[in-house]
Formats: C-alpha cells, structure tokens, sequence
C-alpha cells in the first residue's frame, strides 16, 4: 500500500507550478501586460506626484490668472483660471482616484468573500439567509442609491469608499459561493476534517486558496468600476470636495470652459479612460492566466 | 415550465421587495438631514411652525411606525404627494416615465443594431485586424467614464460644430418631430456606446462558443452551405444567452439615466431623481427606486421564462 502510492507520486511527470503557468499565460496577452505596464506608470507617478512635478497642486501664477491657458512647454497640460498647473493637479487626482479605486474594490472583495465562504461553506440556513440577503441588495438600483447617499452624507473620503465598497459585494459573493460549493466536497477538504482541521482552517487555508484566481479578476474589474463611480460622484459634486483635486472633480471646474478651453475637460477624463482600460485589459489577462480550466 | 413553478417564482418576488423597500425606507430616512431642512436657517420661519410641518409630513413618528404606513399606502396605490411641489408623486412620475423609456427605447434600437452585426462579424472573422479592432474598440466601450464623453461630444457636436442642440427634450416652441430627433441623438448614442460594446463581446464570445460544439460540425459535415451552418443553426442558439444580459440592461434604464438625464436637462426619472435627491423629496425618492428595482426583479422573472421558451432543452421544475 504505502509502496504503491509512492510509486504513484514519483512516477507522476511534475507538473509546471501555478503560477509558472499563469505567468507563461500572461505573456502571452499582450494587452493584459500594456495595462499592466500603464497602470504601473500612472502608481509611480501618482506616488512620486511632488518629484514628478515642480509645481503644488493648488500652486498659483498670478501672472496666468482669470483665463486658462493652452498647453505649454512650461506647463505640459495648460493653466485653469486660476492659473494651477493642470498636469500636477491631474497627478494629485491620480493619487485620490487610485487611492479610492484600489481601497473600494478591496472592501467589496472582502465583504463578497467573507459572505460567500460562509453560505457556500455552512450550507443550510446560512446560505439561505445570506443568499437572500445577496438577491435582496441584488434588487436595489445601486448607481441611484449611492448618488443618494453621497448626497445625503457629503462623505469624508473612508466613507465614500465604505458606500462603494458596501454595496458592490454581491457578484463576488454569489462567485465564492459558487466555488465553495464546488470544493467543500473534494478529498483534501475530508482529509483536513480527519485531521480536525477547525471550520475556519478548513475555509481559509484550504478551499479559498483553490478559489482565489476569479476572485483576483473581479478584484480587479471591481477597481475600474469603483474609479468610475467615484469620478461621476466627484463629477456632479457629490464624492470629493475641492480644493483635493480627482479626476472627476477636475472635470467639474473644467466644463464651463468647453467653449473656449476644451482641453481641459479632455485631459482628466483621458486619464480615466485610459486606467480604467488598463485595469479591465489586466482583468481579461488575469482571467486567462488563471482560470484553471484553460 | 409549468404552472406551479411560475406561481413559485411570482410569490418569491414579494419578500424580495419587502426587503428591497425596507432597506430602502431606512437608509434614506436614517440619513442625517430631512425635507424641512432647507427651512432651517429661514428667519421667518419660526421652530413652532417647523414642527408643524413635521408633524403633518408625519416625519415626527417613530420610524417603523412610518415604515408600516408608507408600506400599507404604497401597496394599496397611494403612493402620496411630493414635499417638495404638492403634485401627486404617481403622476409625477408617470409624466417622467415616458422621456425616459423614449431616450432608453431609442438607445437600445440603436445599440441593439449595431451590437449584434459587429458582434457576429468579430467571431467570424476572430483572429483578423478587424475582430482586433472590434475588441479594443469594444474595451474602450466598456472603460468609458460617460459623463466625460458627454461633456465631450457636447464640446464638440452642440459648442464647437453647433450642429446639434446640448441639452433638452425639445427647443420651445417647436417640439416637432425633427425637433425631437434633433435632441435625442447625443443623449441616446452616449447611453448606446456602453451597450454596444458590452453587448458586441457578449454576442462574440457566444457566437464563438456555439460554433465549436459538435453539431455544427455535423452541420457542416452534411454539406450544408457556410452561410446556412452559421445564421440558421449557430447565430440563433447564439442569441439565447444575449437575452438574458440584454434584458437586464433593459431594467438598468433608470440606473443609467440618472447620469445621463442629468447631464443633458433631460425631464426623465433620472433627473427627477437628483432633484427629489436634493430637496429630501422622500415619497418621489421611494417612488422611483422601487419602481426602478420593480423592474429589475420583473425583468429577471421574464427573462427565465422567456428563456425556457426559446430554448427547449431548459425545464423549471
């Protein structure tokens, strides 16, 4: 017996590891590795924002003030009418839209996690329970609801992103359940109950490890959309409030100077438009790296 | 799919909107603020008689107790007055329903158009420059932040061109057809860039799974014409699973109006929405997201039975 299974792992090929794999697969989507590549420049240089730029984000030249200006050798993306260098100011939004972007996508990710393992896991009435729960939040017109409350609220900065985050959960949920269910059945799971491996141990070390690459992919879409979200809130007033410049915010001020300085409405919602391509191209790349099936 | 199982999936749908409505009902009056703050800092307006308004709104009871009765109202048809303009909030928003199923209907024509040819033209020839074009084009459909293409095709088309109005139903005064056709196009090609593009990769992807499976090799292995194997026996197994998609988008309308409208001072729910919103109009607020999640459930029970119709081998028990 214990000759056999020997046998049986030696003479087995080695497999090429996980991640080997994906990485291979990764390579080979070429998209995917341009947002990776952008999406890396956009963090270092939100990161390093006042290195980047010589320029303060609410920085002054008197001598450009009343009128934007066009853009420049002095200044990359132009003035606004207060005479504030746009490029550093779009870098500084980079910071806050990232910021709440990656932090937002987070929250959802842990909250669809954690409500996910314990229905798959549990089964019985506290997947009934939170399943109901999951269709109930389902039902609501969220993009509605969290203007409403970003409206009601005039949140601080943790807060609006506990509204995007709490309330974009539930396809990450209704994913790890799925998952869950399909694992809590498998052999290494009994095998870790014989051991008296506790629930938590079970759920944690051993089924969502082999759950974790659509988690990684809605993660990562779930950023791009939280990025949306919050730029259309700052948009119309209701996300982050000046003077701390967003993307959204930026264009606020902007869209009353589309007659005569289209420019400056253009260049903060390109920068939108280009991390939240990036991310989804990373997302479908991810997507074919990891999904085990391929 | 028979009978008892249709009654089934009906009656789960009340406890899915008695929830919706609860959650509803508290966060947007657990919220600081209310209706009467906009009479708060009104000198003329003394303490007493802010009370009174209170006590008349019935904002002065006990939050259950205010849930129960709007509830019981809200079941029966009453759905009350706006604070804010005294008008009736059912007709209010059934004035408001019309411009925005107009802007919706009219956006989902064109992108459905659109969606569906590029869709199937990007599966077959998968692997060309133009499904690689169709792919990028449709990722910067999905990636778009769409109050910025907003603000930019009304840059362009309405300030810099002129050549289409920025914003409205209709200029006053005229409100003839081409008048109408005039003012719609922008609004309605913006709310169709993200369908498009959604849709488009849906109907690729589809397409691209029907063909691989062994009956259109067997199609083909008959002797069928390409033409046939691919539009009798592929496109419209293919089109099966873009229903359902398609269908809930169909009940986003309201959720992606709210932008939209806004944007474009166009008189639908959306934008009766923000400015309930910003006058605590809690009747027209509760009116409007139960009608729009109303929607969304009615729309997921129709399309599982729309479902099983189109597709033989799918059976509810």
């Amino acid at each position: 017996m214990n000759n056999q299974t020997l046998e049986f792992t030696t003479s087995k090929p080695r497999d090429e590891s996980f991640l080997a794999r994906a990485i291979r697969r990764f390579r080979k989507h070429r998209l995917a590795q341009f947002g990776l590549v952008m999406l890396v420049i956009l963090g270092l240089a939100a990161i390093f924002a006042p290195i980047v730029s010589s320029y303060s984000f609410d920085g002054q030249d008197a001598a450009l003030l009343g009128q934007p200006t066009a853009p420049n050798f002095k200044h990359l993306l132009g003035t606004d009418q207060l005479g504030r260098d746009n490029f550093t100011r779009i870098l500084h939004g980079a910071r806050v839209s990232l910021l709440v972007g990656l932090s937002s996508a987070l929250i959802a990710t842990f909250l669809g996690t954690l409500i996910g393992a314990l229905a798959g896991f549990y089964g019985a009435w506290v997947d009934s329970l939170l399943m109901r729960l999951t269709d109930v939040v389902l039902s609501i017109p969220i993009l509605p609801l969290v203007i409403a409350l970003s409206g009601f609220l005039r949140p601080s900065l943790p807060l609006l992103v506990l509204i995007i985050g709490g309330l974009g959960w539930m396809g990450t949920a209704r994913l790890v359940r799925g998952q869950f269910l399909s694992l809590r059945n498998t052999d290494y799971v009994e095998a870790s109950k014989a051991l008296g491996g506790s629930n938590s141990r079970i759920m944690f070390r051993h089924i969502l490890p082999n759950a974790i690459g659509p988690i990684v992919v809605s993660t990562t879409l779930a950023v791009g959309g939280a990025i949306i979200l919050e730029s259309a809130l700052s948009f119309f007033g209701l996300g982050v409030q000046p003077p701390t410049p967003t993307w959204g915010n930026l264009l606020t001020g902007s869209s009353d100077f589309l007659e005569t300085a289209p420019w400056l409405a253009a260049f903060p919602g390109l920068f939108i438009l280009i991390t939240v391509l990036s991310v989804n191209f990373l997302g479908d790349g991810l997507r074919d790296a990891l999904d085990p099936r391929l | 799919m028979n009978f008892s199982y249709l009654t089934r999936r009906a009656l789960v749908t009340i406890p899915l909107l008695l929830g919706v409505s609860l959650i509803l009902f508290f966060v947007l009056h657990l919220a600081p603020g209310g209706p009467t703050d906009v009479y708060a800092d009104n000198p003329s307006v003394s303490p007493a008689a802010l009370e009174n308004l209170k006590r008349e709104l019935g904002l002065d009871q006990p939050l259950p107790l205010q849930y129960v009765r709007w509830l019981g109202a809200f079941a029966r048809g009453e759905w009350g007055f706006s604070i804010r303009s005294g008008q009736p909030v059912l007709e209010t928003a059934l004035e408001r329903v019309v411009p925005t199923l107009f802007l919706g209907g009219t956006s989902f024509v064109l992108a459905l158009l659109l969606a569906i040819p590029l869709g199937v033209f990007s599966a077959l020839r998968r692997y060309t420059a133009s499904d690689y074009v169709f792919t990028i084009m449709s990722f910067l459909g999905i990636s778009m932040p769409i109050f910025w293409l907003a603000l930019m095709l009304q840059s362009l088309f309405a300030v810099q061109l002129r050549w289409l109005p920025s914003a409205g139903l209709e200029t006053i005064g005229d409100g003839g057809f081409l008048d109408r056709l005039r003012h719609i196009i922008l609004p309605a090609s913006l709310l169709a860039v993200v369908n498009i593009a959604s849709w488009g990769r849906f109907v690729r992807s589809s397409m691209l799974d029907v063909l691989g499976l062994d009956y259109i090799r067997t199609a083909r292995a008959k002797g069928l014409s390409e033409r046939l194997v691919t539009y009798r026996h592929g496109f419209r197994n293919a089109l099966i699973p873009v229903v359902t998609i398609i269908a809930l988008d169909f009940a986003g309308i309201l959720s992606g109006a709210v932008i939209t409208e806004t944007i474009f001072a166009w008189p639908g729910m959306g934008r009766l929405f923000i400015e309930a919103m910003n006058g605590r109009d809690y009747p027209v607020l509760m009116a409007l997201l139960m009608i729009g999640s109303v929607a969304l459930v009615f729309t997921n029970l129709l399309t599982d039975l729309v479902y099983s119709l189109i597709d033989p081998r799918i059976r509810y028990e």
